[in-house]
C-alpha cells in the first residue's frame, strides 16, 4: 500500500505535518516532527529514485482520475534527482535549525517557523514531482508564500523590505508563469505536461506558443534569479534567518531551474527553443553576464552573507550556461551543478549561521581572526569556497569540468576559457574571506569567542563533507545527472 | 475574426499592462500591491473568457441542453484567486510591519532611512 | 465600540441568520452554487460583522485566537485526512471512488468531507487575517 503511493506521500507527508505543528503548538514537537518529516521525505525520494532506475518512469494518478484528465504525478530520472537534492538539504537543515532559530526568533514563533519551513519543503517537492502545469503553479505559490514569510522573519528590519521585494517580484514571476500556461492551455486544451508536449507538436509554430514560451521564460527566470532578474535574491538571502538562507539557497532556485529545464526540453522541445528561436545564444549570453558581473560584485561586498548571495547568482549562471549549451556534457554539468552547488551553498550558509550566532554579524570587519577563534567554522567555509571555485577534489570541480566539456563539444573554446577565467574571480572573493579570517589578528572584543554550538556544527560539517565526498566519488551524482540529461535530450531522437 | 471580436483579450492586456505599470512606477508599497492585484486579475480574465461558449450552460447533463461551457478554467481560477488573496494578505501584513519598523510606506523614504542607518554604524 | 442602537439590535437579529445561511450554502453545495469556500467566508463575515459592531474584544471572547489558529490547521488536516483515508481503503491519494460501496456515493462522500475541511480553513483564515489587521495597534499598545 505504501509502495504504490510513494509519489503522493512524498508531498503529502510534509504538507500535512505543517498544519499538525500549528495544531499542537509545541516548539519541541514541531522541531521533532519537522526532522522526522524531512528524513521520511529523503527516504521516499531515495526509494523513488531507486524505483525509477529499475523500472523507468513512475506515473501516479491523483484521486484515481487517469491522466491527462486528472492530476498526474510523474517521476523520471530528472525530477527524482531534484527530489533527492531538496529532501537531502531539508533533512540536514532541519536538525540544524533548532539552535539557530532559538537564537534568532522569539520563542512563541518557533512552531510557526517550523510549520512554514515544512510547508516550503512540501511546495518545493510538489513542484518537482507534479506532472500538471497548473498544479505546478499552486506548489510554486505554496513554496514561495512560505518563503516570503520565512525571509520576513529575519531580525534586521531590512528583512521586511527584502521579503516585500521578494513577494512582489516572485508574484510577478508566478503570474507570468500562469499567463504562459494559460496560453498553452488555449492552444492545446490540456494541462498535463507530458500531454502538452505531444499536442504542441501540431501547433508549435503559432504565435501564442511563442508568447507562452516568452512568458514562462521571464516568469521562471524571475524565480530562479536568472541575470538580470536577480535583484530580490541578495537582499532576501542576506537578511533572512540563517537556517532559511541555507535552505532556500540550496533548494528553491534549483527547483525553478528544474522547471525551466522541463519546459524547454520536454514541452517546447529543442527544435523550437534552440533551433527556431535563438534561446541558446540568449541563455549563454545572460549566463556569461551573470557569472562575470555577479562574481565581480561579490568581490566588493562587505558582508559575507551578501557576498555568497551574489556568488549564488553567479553559480546559477553556470547552471543556465549548461542549459544553453543543450548537449549531453553541458546538461550533465548543469544538472550535477544543481546538486553540487546546492550542498556547497547549504554548507557555507549553515556555517555562516554559526558565525552570526557567535559574532553577532557576518560583516567582514567583525570576523577578523575567525580562523583562530572559530577554527572549524572557518575551515569549513574555506572548503565550501574551494568548491565554489572548482578546485579538483571538490564537488564544484566536477560540474565545471562537464560545463567545459560541453562548451568544447560545441566548439566554443572562448567559452571554456571564460569558465576557467571566471573561476579566478571566485578565487578573489573567497580569498577575501581567507585573508580576513586567517591573516588578521582577532579583535580584542573577539577574545572570548567560542566555536559554534555542536548541534549546528555537525549538520553543517555533514554538508561540507558532502562537498568533498561528491568531488571524489561521483558515482551517484554524475550517473543521476547523466540519466537526467539523457531524459532531457530524448525528445530529439 | 476582427479585432473587435477579440475584445476580451484587449481588456486583459490593458489590465495586465496597467497593473504591471503600477507595480513598477509607484513608490507607495500599498499602491504597488494594488497594481499587483490588478495584474493578477487580468490573468483570471485570460482564463475565464475563452472558456465561455455563447449559449452554453453549466456542464450538468440534462436532456434540454447540449452546449456546455468549459468548467475547468473556473476551477483553475478559483485556485488562482485563493492564491491571489493569500499573496495580498501576506503583502499587506508585511507592509504593516514595515510601517511599524520604518514609520513610512514610501519606498524612497525607507531606502533613505536604511542608507542613513548604514552610515551611522 | 459604537453606541448605535439600531445597528446593535439589527446585528443581534441578523447574525444568527448569517451563520445559518453559511450552513445552507455549505450543504446546498451538492445541488447548486455553494460549497466550502463561500460558506467559510459567510461564516467568517458573521463574526467580522459582530466584531465591527460590538468591538474586537467581544469577538475574541466568542472566537478566541487559539481557536482560529487551530481551525486554519484543522481544515487542512480534514481535507488531507480524506485523501489519506482513500489510501487506507486501498485507492490512490484523494481517491473518492473507494469511500463508499458505489463510485457515485463515494464521490459524494469524499467531496462532502473535503468541503467541510475547506469551510473550516477558509473561515479560520478570514478571521485570522481580520484579527491580525484589526488587532495590530491594540496588541502593540498592550506590550
Amino acid at each position: 500500500m505504501i509502495a504504490e503511493n510513494l509519489p503522493a506521500l512524498q508531498v503529502v507527508v510534509p504538507l500535512l505535518a505543517a498544519p499538525l505543528m500549528v495544531l499542537v503548538r509545541r516548539r519541541t514537537f514541531a522541531w521533532l516532527l519537522a526532522v522526522a518529516v524531512s528524513w521520511t521525505a529523503l527516504a521516499i525520494a531515495l526509494a523513488l529514485a531507486f524505483k525509477v532506475r529499475e523500472a523507468g518512469v513512475i506515473s501516479y494518478a491523483m484521486g484515481s482520475w487517469p491522466p491527462p484528465w486528472g492530476i498526474e504525478y510523474r517521476v523520471d530520472a530528472l525530477n527524482s534527482f531534484v527530489l533527492v537534492l531538496v529532501s537531502l538539504v531539508a533533512s540536514v537543515v532541519m536538525p540544524y535549525a533548532r539552535t539557530s532559530v532559538a537564537a534568532e526568533l522569539p520563542r512563541d514563533q518557533h512552531y510557526l517557523f517550523f510549520s512554514m519551513l515544512t510547508l516550503c519543503l512540501a511546495g518545493l517537492l510538489g513542484i518537482a514531482i507534479t506532472g500538471d502545469a497548473f498544479n505546478l503553479f499552486v506548489f510554486l505559490e505554496i513554496s514561495s508564500l512560505s518563503a516570503y514569510v520565512l525571509v520576513g522573519l529575519g531580525r534586521d528590519r531590512r528583512a521586511l523590505l527584502a521579503a516585500y521585494q521578494y513577494l512582489v517580484l516572485g508574484t510577478i514571476g508566478a503570474t507570468f508563469y500562469i499567463i504562459g500556461v494559460g496560453l498553452l492551455y488555449l492552444m492545446t486544451g490540456t494541462l498535463n505536461i507530458a500531454d502538452l508536449a505531444l499536442r504542441l507538436r501540431d501547433v508549435h509554430e503559432m504565435r501564442p506558443v511563442l508568447a507562452a514560451l516568452a512568458f514562462i521564460t521571464a516568469g521562471i527566470g524571475l524565480k530562479l534569479a536568472l541575470f538580470p532578474l536577480h535583484f530580490w535574491l541578495p537582499n532576501a538571502y542576506t537578511y533572512a534567518p540563517s537556517a532559511v538562507t541555507a535552505f532556500l539557497a540550496a533548494s528553491a532556485t534549483k527547483v525553478s531551474v528544474y522547471v525551466l529545464l522541463r519546459y524547454y526540453f520536454l514541452v517546447f522541445g529543442i527544435p523550437l527553443v534552440f533551433g527556431r528561436l535563438p534561446m541558446a545564444e540568449v541563455l549563454i549570453g545572460l549566463s556569461v553576464l551573470a557569472v562575470v558581473s555577479a562574481s565581480l560584485v561579490a568581490v566588493y561586498q562587505r558582508d559575507l552573507k551578501r557576498l555568497f548571495a551574489y556568488s549564488s547568482v553567479a553559480q546559477i549562471g553556470y547552471i543556465t550556461l549548461g542549459m544553453g549549451l543543450a548537449n549531453e556534457p553541458g546538461l550533465t554539468g548543469a544538472v550535477v551543478h544543481l546538486f553540487n552547488h546546492g550542498i556547497t551553498k547549504g554548507a557555507i550558509f549553515m556555517l555562516l549561521g554559526g558565525v552570526s550566532l557567535r559574532v553577532g554579524s557576518t560583516s567582514l570587519e567583525r570576523i577578523a581572526g575567525l580562523g583562530k577563534t572559530m577554527p572549524l567554522t572557518a575551515f569549513g567555509i574555506v572548503i565550501g569556497g574551494m568548491s565554489l571555485i572548482g578546485i579538483p577534489g571538490t564537488a564544484g570541480f566536477i560540474s565545471k569540468w562537464y560545463l567545459i566539456l560541453g562548451a568544447i563539444a560545441h566548439g566554443y573554446w572562448w567559452l571554456a576559457a571564460l569558465i576557467v577565467a571566471s573561476s579566478l574571480i571566485a578565487v578573489a572573493y573567497v580569498w577575501r574571506f581567507v585573508e580576513v579570517a586567517y591573516f588578521r589578528a582577532p579583535a580584542p572584543a573577539a577574545a572570548g569567542l567560542a566555536e559554534a554550538p555542536v548541534s549546528m556544527l555537525i549538520p553543517a560539517w555533514i554538508m561540507v563533507a558532502g562537498c568533498v565526498y561528491f568531488g571524489l566519488d561521483t558515482g551517484y551524482t554524475l550517473d543521476g545527472a547523466r540519466l537526467a540529461a539523457q531524459v532531457l535530450l530524448s525528445s530529439v531522437r | 475574426m476582427s479585432l473587435a471580436g477579440h475584445y476580451t483579450y484587449w481588456v486583459t492586456i490593458f489590465l495586465m499592462i496597467a497593473g504591471l505599470y503600477i507595480v513598477i512606477a509607484r513608490g507607495n508599497l500599498v499602491k504597488k500591491l494594488i497594481g499587483l492585484g490588478i495584474f493578477q486579475t487580468s490573468v483570471y480574465l485570460l482564463y475565464i473568457a475563452p472558456g465561455k461558449l455563447i449559449g452554453g450552460t453549466a456542464p450538468i447533463l440534462a436532456a434540454t441542453f447540449n452546449t456546455y461551457s468549459n468548467p475547468l478554467p473556473h476551477v483553475l481560477i478559483l485556485t488562482a484567486i485563493v492564491v491571489g488573496v493569500a499573496t495580498l494578505a501576506l503583502g499587506l501584513a508585511i507592509v504593516v510591519r514595515i510601517r511599524e519598523a520604518y514609520d513610512s510606506i514610501e519606498e524612497d523614504e525607507i531606502l533613505d532611512k536604511d542608507s542613513a542607518g548604514d552610515e551611522g554604524q | 465600540m459604537t453606541r448605535d442602537l439600531v445597528l446593535r439590535v439589527l446585528g443581534k437579529l441578523l447574525i444568527p441568520f448569517v451563520l445559518l445561511f453559511a450552513l445552507y450554502v455549505q450543504f446546498h453545495g451538492d445541488f447548486g452554487p455553494g460549497g466550502g469556500f463561500q460558506a467559510g467566508v459567510i461564516a467568517a463575515a458573521a463574526v467580522i460583522f459582530y466584531a465591527i459592531i460590538f468591538g474586537l474584544p467581544a469577538a475574541r471572547r466568542f472566537a478566541p485566537d487559539w481557536l482560529i489558529e487551530s481551525m486554519v490547521a484543522l481544515g487542512v488536516l480534514v481535507y488531507g485526512g480524506v485523501g489519506v483515508f482513500g489510501v487506507l481503503l486501498g485507492g490512490n491519494f484523494l481517491d473518492y471512488f473507494v469511500l463508499a460501496h458505489n463510485t457515485v456515493h463515494g464521490q459524494e462522500r469524499g467531496i462532502f468531507w473535503v468541503e467541510v475541511g475547506v469551510a473550516i480553513t477558509v473561515s479560520g483564515v478570514m478571521l485570522k487575517v481580520f484579527y491580525m489587521f484589526a488587532g495590530r495597534q491594540r496588541d502593540r499598545d498592550e506590550e
